[in-house]
């Protein structure tokens, strides 16, 4: 794993209680070098702080995301909207705000990196029926119209929970708990983010959803397969 | 049946004749007391208008007297001049015979007209001492008081009525006696005032026409003049008004060098230097806002290697001696503290820098407030108090910002129960039409008198020397304060000395609307009496 933090102190003490987690972290202290040790290490995970030197973290972020779908957990001092939007619409998975307590950020990054051993197959057809969208989820693929969709696990994770039950409606507190592994009410923000970088990719038209719908007051189902 | 009709009456008396009237009157006091210039106008109008009656009086009294005056004097002269004529015309008269009378009156009216002074003489007229009815020549009446001072023997004058033919008109009558054959006649002259009167009706004319004149100009020079003045001031007082609705750099167009212009550039010197003031402060608060959020964000890394530090060490805490491990638990937990108050400092500061936004939902109070009873729970076992919620049966719907309301009644359920001592906390909520309200009573220590307006001061302490429990950051309530104001709701304390405290909540139902009243009473039921209670009410933003 890869953990982009200026603080040397912080990212320090960040190795020593990931290690002690049994993580494997390596470190970058500038936003301009992040991008190279990315490509080195091919971490499972990143962590990032949004404030760097040289490059911003929200720069790094899109950088990663336009490389690959590698979960993203931002480490940011402000929780205000503006911040946490941004480097969500960037492409970070999730965040968390300083001063976190470890165990928080260890859960954190274990439900990003919680791998799904589905061995058996299972394929979930939903959408539009001249279109439909075809997941097949061992192997972690989706497609529309014979040509591949690139998801992130995090908007696959997303995705499928939302396919495996068609017509139910999720409201974004339960999306929360399956997709993002809280156990207590967070930040809805994460979910309508989230949401609308998953329907920029697998819907026709992202303004007038097929495949992930809005219900109003309530939250998000999956369309009609 | 007769009642009603009274009351139809007198109720349609008022919408149709009253009513108007009122608001007419309501409509020129309004006028005159928002206008100068009006109020100006009106007054030059009547001090003009009434020295220019009072002149004018004047002036056609004079004048009426002096023509008079004149025509009486000619009066007189022509008819001691015709005193002669009469006389030897009626020593050979026999006042008995009432055509010798007449003819002898013809006689002398004819000398008198014939004679080239004339007064203006119109006829005249003889009577004899005792005039029977038919003596009295017919077109003229002499009046009994003229009749009476000519009979004792004098030159009489008096203005009366003539017949002029088939008119009336405006007179003088000379009278005197003569002395006739046999007895004495009355001789008297009667001279039509036509002219003088076309004179003095002229004059009359003139000074009502030149005086109205000269009241017009009088009140048109005020208008005009007030106008120059006022337009000015209110130039300026527009500018006023703009200036203190925010918009700093309003000035006046200033021309020439006269006390107006001076008015106006002392008032743009003014705004100049204001608009200077509130930048700096402006400049200085923002920095200083700036700096206190910067800190918070600044403190917030390290804070986050020292937090992981520790739970490391906590983590561990078996394996040291009872000192270390002790001392290990006591900096986790000041850390907490620590990381709380930065959170609420951070939270003042957004409020602090204006940045502070509402998520406003529909949602049920009741939920929040079970919410926030579930949360305190815990607390509430330790203090040993009892939390006693009242709940309506029926849903509250109200515009919130659900996290920030349910921070607030955290806050105060705490603040209750770290006050309480013990003894039951009372949480009640109430719906009306426009509000709800949440009010949280203990029975605790309760406040002293005018302790209720500080206790949403910032790091405001009750008691210094009693040890807080919950460990509150002390910007709680302010913080709470704050978040109401957010939603234009209230945030009230009431407390006594003894009796324990409550503080009240109050919402709209609707964001964005006014608050004129609360479901619940901030003072509570049995303590009415002497209450010390701070209404902390919000002041028009």
């Amino acid at each position: 794993m890869l953990v982009v933090d200026d603080d040397s102190a912080l990212a320090e003490m960040l190795g020593i209680v990931l290690r002690t987690d049994g993580f494997e972290p390596s470190f970058v202290a500038e936003g301009s070098r992040a991008m190279q040790a990315f490509r080195e290490s091919k971490p499972d995970i990143v962590l990032l702080d949004l404030m760097l030197p040289g490059m911003s973290g929200i720069d790094v972020c899109r950088g990663i995301r336009a490389e690959s779908g590698t979960p993203i957990i931002m480490l940011t001092a402000k929780s205000d909207t503006v911040d946490v939007v941004l480097g969500l619409e960037s492409g970070a998975d999730d965040y968390v705000v300083k001063p976190f307590k470890p165990k928080e950020l260890v859960a954190r990054m274990r439900a990003r990196l919680r791998h799904h051993e589905n061995l058996v197959s299972e394929q979930l057809t939903i959408g539009p029926a001249d279109s439909p969208v075809i997941i097949d989820v061992p192997a972690h693929q989706v497609s529309r119209d014979g040509r591949p969709v690139a998801l992130t696990p995090l908007e696959f994770d997303l995705l499928v929970a939302l396919a495996r039950k068609p017509r139910q409606v999720f409201t974004r507190e339960v999306l929360l708990e399956q997709v993002w592994g809280y156990r207590h009410a967070a930040d809805t923000r994460l979910v309508n983010v989230h949401v609308q970088r998953l329907r920029s990719k697998v819907e026709r038209d992202p303004e007038k959803p097929e495949v992930v719908l809005t219900v109003r007051g309530v939250g998000y189902k999956a369309g009609p397969p | 049946m007769s009642g009603e009709r009274t009351t139809d009456t007198t109720s349609w008396l008022y919408r149709r004749v009253l009513h108007p009237i009122r608001l007419a009157a309501d409509a020129v006091v309004r006028a005159w007391q928002s206008s100068l210039q009006l109020r100006v106008a009106a007054t030059t109008l009547v001090i003009t208008g009434v020295a220019v009656v009072v002149i004018g009086v004047f002036i056609v009294d004079q004048v009426a007297g002096g023509v008079l005056e004149a025509k009486r004097n000619a009066a007189i002269g022509q008819a001691r001049l015709g005193q002669e004529s009469a006389r030897t015309s009626l020593a050979e008269t026999d006042t008995s015979v009432p055509g010798d009378v007449e003819a002898a009156r013809t006689k002398i009216t004819a000398d008198l007209t014939a004679n080239g002074q004339s007064a203006g003489l119109f006829t005249t007229a003889l009577e004899s001492e005792s005039p029977s009815a038919n003596e009295i020549t017919p077109s003229v009446a002499i009046p009994d008081g003229l009749r009476r001072l000519v009979q004792r023997s004098n030159l009489a004058v008096q203005y009366a009525p003539v017949r002029d033919g088939d008119r009336t008109v405006p007179g003088l009558i000379v009278g005197e006696p003569v002395s006739a054959r046999t007895g004495v006649l009355d001789l008297y002259y009667l001279f039509p005032l036509t002219a003088e009167e076309q004179t003095i009706a002229l004059v009359q004319r003139t000074v009502a026409v030149s005086g109205l004149a000269l009241v017009l100009l009088v009140v048109g020079i005020a208008l005009l003049v007030t106008r120059q003045v006022v337009r000015p001031v209110r130039v300026v007082s527009q500018t006023a008004g703009r200036l203190a609705a925010g918009d700093l750099s309003q000035r006046i167009r200033v021309h020439g060098a006269d006390d107006i212009a001076r008015l106006g550039r002392s008032f743009n010197d003014m705004a100049g230097s204001l608009q200077r003031q509130i930048r700096r402060l402006e400049d200085l608060s923002r920095l200083q806002r700036r700096f206190t959020s910067d800190v918070s964000h600044e403190l917030r890394t390290p804070l986050t290697t020292i937090r992981m530090a520790s739970e490391l060490l906590h983590a561990h805490r078996d394996e040291f001696p009872p000192a270390l491990s002790r001392s290990v638990e006591l900096l986790n937990a000041e850390l907490d503290r620590f990381e709380s108050l930065l959170g609420d400092l951070l939270e003042i500061s957004r409020y602090d820098a204006g940045v502070a936004r509402l998520e406003s939902e529909t949602a049920d109070l009741r939920g929040v407030v079970q919410a926030t009873v579930e949360a305190s729970r815990l607390l509430a076992e330790r203090q040993g108090s009892e939390l006693i919620v009242d709940l309506p049966d029926e849903p509250v719907p109200v515009d919130m910002d659900s996290r920030r309301v349910e921070r607030i009644l955290r806050n105060l359920v705490g603040n209750a129960l770290d006050h309480g001592e013990g003894k039951p906390v009372e949480i009640r909520v109430r719906a009306d039409a426009d509000a709800v309200a949440v009010a949280v009573r203990d029975h605790g220590v309760g406040l002293r008198p005018g302790e209720a307006g500080l206790v949403f001061n910032r790091f405001w302490r009750g008691d210094p020397s009693r040890s807080r429990l919950t460990g509150g950051t002390g910007l709680g309530l302010a913080i709470s304060l704050e978040d109401a104001r957010l939603h234009d709701g209230w945030l009230q304390a009431w407390g006594e000395r003894g009796k324990g405290a409550q503080f009240r909540l109050t919402l709209p139902r609707v964001a964005g609307h006014t608050l004129l009243a609360s479901p619940l009473p901030l003072v509570p039921d049995e303590d009415v009496h002497e209450a010390d209670s701070f209404e902390f009410e919000e002041e028009d933003a």
